[in-house]
C-alpha cells in the first residue's frame, strides 16, 4: 500500500484579470508517495508554480482539492495553515526569498521561532543545519554578504529548520551558474536519500532528470505525461550523448 | 518525521519575541528607518510649529502687547483669526498625508517579506502586530522629535515678532483668559502633536499591513516594487 504524502483532484486555477481569466491549471491529478523525489517539468508560464504554490498552500485553488497527508487542506483553519506551513513544508524558492534584515542564522531560526521553540535549542539546531550545507563559517553574515549559491544553501537550511515532510523548490537553480546548480541539487538530493524527505521541485533544468524518481510533464495547465525512473534513465543517456 | 497526525493549530508568539524581530528589524534598516521616521517628524514638526505660533500669538494678544510688526488686523473679537485656523487645519491635513505616506511606502516596499514570514509559519496577527510596534515606536520618536523642532521653530518666530516679552506671557501651561478662547498652552500641544504623529503612524502602518497579512502569500510575494 503506497504511501500517499500529496494528493490533488481535478486542481483548477484561474485568475482574474480585469475582465479576462486567465486558466493557469486546467483540473491537475497527481498523487505522490512518501520520499520520492518529484521534478515538475514544463517551459516557462506552463503552471509550474501555481501547482507549487497550491500544494504549498500558498494560494488556493479555484476549483478542485489538495490532500496532504490525507488531511484535505480547504478544511484547514488559519492556524492550522500557519502550522502546516511551519512544521509539515520546507520552501526553497527561485530567488531564495531570504529576510535580508536578518543574518543566515537569523533566517534559519525563525521558523523555530514560529514553531516555539527554546532559543538554545534553535541556536544548536541552525548551526548543526548551516555546518551542513557548508556554511558553518557564514553563519552571521547577512544575505547581501554571500553569494546566490551560498544564499540557496541558507534558504535549504532554513527549509529545514522544523523537519518538514516536504520539500517544496521552486526552479531552486534557475538564478545559478551550472556548477552551483549542480551542487544545489546534490545537496537536495542529498536531504531525499538520508532523510527521506518528499521533494517537489518545479524546474526546466536538466540536470534535475537524473536525480528525479518520476518526472511530471506540465503543459498549459494540464499534466502532459508522467514519466518514471527507468524511462528516465534512457532519456538523460540521449541527453548527455547530444551534450548540453 | 511527522507521520500522519492531524495539523496542530499554530501557536501564538511571547511578545517579547515580536518585540525583539521588530527592534532587530527597525536596527539593520537603519537608514530606511530614519527616512520614514523622518517623514513624521516632518509632519508633526510642521503642525507643531503653526499650532504653537498660534498659540503664541493669542497668548501675547491677550497680554495687550502688539507684535512689533502688525499682524493682526484680520483678529476676531475671540483672538483666533480665520487665516490662523485655516493654517492649522491645512498643516494637518499635511501632516496627515505626508505620514500616512511614508508608512504605505514603507509596508509596500517589504511585502515580499510579509509572504515570506507567512511562508515559515508566521500568523496574519504577529505580521500585523510586528508592524504596529515598529510604527509605534517610530511614531513616537519621530513625533517627539517633530514636536520640539516644531515648538523651537515657533519660539523663535516669536522671539522675532515679540523680542523677549515672548518668555513672559510664554503659554506653556492651560489657561483660560476671561474673555477669549480657551489656550491649550505648549505643553499640550507637544503631547498632542506626539500623540496624533504615534497614532497616524500606527494605523497608516498596520492598516496596509493588515491588508498584505490577509493576502495569499503567493500573492504578497509576486508584488515587486
Ligand atoms: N498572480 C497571477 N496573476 C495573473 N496571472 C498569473 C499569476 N500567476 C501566474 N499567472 C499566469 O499563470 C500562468 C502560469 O504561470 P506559472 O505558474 O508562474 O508558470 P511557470 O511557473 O510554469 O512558469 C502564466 O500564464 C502566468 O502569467
Ligand atoms: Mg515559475
Amino acid at each position: 500500500m503506497a504511501d500517499i504524502v500529496v494528493k490533488t483532484e481535478d486542481v483548477v486555477k484561474e485568475y482574474r484579470m480585469g475582465s479576462n481569466i486567465l486558466r493557469a491549471l486546467d483540473g491537475i491529478n497527481i498523487e505522490i508517495e512518501r520520499g520520492e523525489y518529484i521534478s515538475l517539468m514544463g517551459p516557462s508560464g506552463s503552471g509550474k508554480s501555481t501547482l507549487f504554490n497550491m500544494i504549498g498552500a500558498l494560494d488556493r485553488p479555484t476549483e478542485g482539492q489538495v490532500y496532504i497527508d490525507g488531511q484535505n487542506m480547504s478544511q484547514l483553519s488559519q492556524r492550522q495553515i500557519a502550522a502546516f506551513r511551519c512544521h509539515r513544508v520546507g520552501y526553497i524558492f527561485q530567488s531564495y526569498n531570504l529576510l535580508h534584515v536578518r543574518s543566515a542564522h537569523g533566517n534559519v531560526t525563525l521558523p523555530m521561532i514560529f514553531a516555539g521553540i527554546s532559543e538554545r535549542e534553535r541556536n544548536e539546531r541552525a548551526e548543526k543545519l548551516l555546518d551542513m550545507v557548508g556554511l558553518g563559517d557564514r553563519m552571521y553574515h547577512l544575505p547581501d554578504e554571500l553569494s546566490g549559491g551560498q544564499r540557496q544553501r541558507v534558504a535549504i537550511a532554513r527549509a529545514l529548520a522544523n523537519d518538514p515532510s516536504i520539500i517544496l523548490a521552486d526552479e531552486p537553480t534557475a538564478n545559478l551558474d551550472t556548477i552551483t546548480g549542480r551542487e544545489i541539487i546534490d545537496l537536495i538530493k542529498r536531504l531525499n536519500n538520508e532523510q527521506g524527505v518528499t521533494v517537489i521541485s518545479a524546474t526546466h533544468d536538466l540536470k534535475m532528470l537524473d536525480v528525479s524518481d518520476r518526472i511530471v510533464d506540465i503543459r498549459d495547465g494540464l499534466v502532459e505525461r508522467i514519466r518514471n525512473r527507468d524511462e528516465i534513465d534512457i532519456e538523460v543517456g540521449e541527453v548527455g550523448g547530444e551534450g548540453e | 518525521m511527522q507521520q500522519r497526525t492531524p495539523i496542530e493549530e499554530q501557536i501564538d508568539l511571547p511578545f517579547v519575541e515580536s518585540l525583539r524581530i521588530s527592534f532587530q528589524s527597525l536596527k539593520i534598516r537603519f537608514g530606511r528607518s530614519i527616512i520614514t521616521t523622518a517623514g513624521i517628524t516632518l509632519g508633526i514638526a510642521f503642525l507643531v510649529s503653526v499650532w504653537t505660533n498660534n498659540e503664541i500669538g493669542v497668548a501675547l494678544q491677550e497680554s495687550g502687547r502688539q507684535s512689533t510688526i502688525n499682524t493682526f488686523e484680520e483678529t476676531t473679537e475671540q483672538g483666533i483669526s480665520t487665516k490662523d485656523i485655516w493654517l492649522i487645519v491645512m498643516s494637518l491635513i499635511v501632516c496627515v498625508v505626508g505620514i500616512a505616506n511614508s508608512m504605505l511606502m514603507a509596508v509596500t516596499e517589504r511585502f515580499r517579506e510579509i509572504g515570506t514570514m507567512k511562508c515559515l509559519g508566521a500568523l496574519d496577527g504577529f505580521v500585523v502586530r510586528l508592524f504596529l510596534l515598529e510604527s509605534g515606536f517610530q511614531g513616537f520618536s519621530g513625533a517627539l522629535i517633530g514636536a520640539l523642532i516644531g515648538t523651537l521653530g515657533a519660539v523663535l518666530l516669536g522671539l522675532k515678532d515679540y523680542g523677549l516679552d515672548l518668555f513672559f506671557y510664554f503659554p506653556l501651561l492651560p489657561a483660560q483668559p476671561e474673555n477669549g478662547p480657551m489656550q491649550l498652552g505648549v505643553i499640550i500641544v507637544i503631547l498632542l502633536g506626539c500623540i496624533l504623529g504615534m497614532i497616524l503612524a500606527v494605523i497608516g502602518s498596520s492598516f496596509p499591513a493588515w491588508r498584505a497579512a490577509k493576502l495569499p502569500p503567493a500573492e504578497a510575494m509576486r508584488t515587486e516594487v
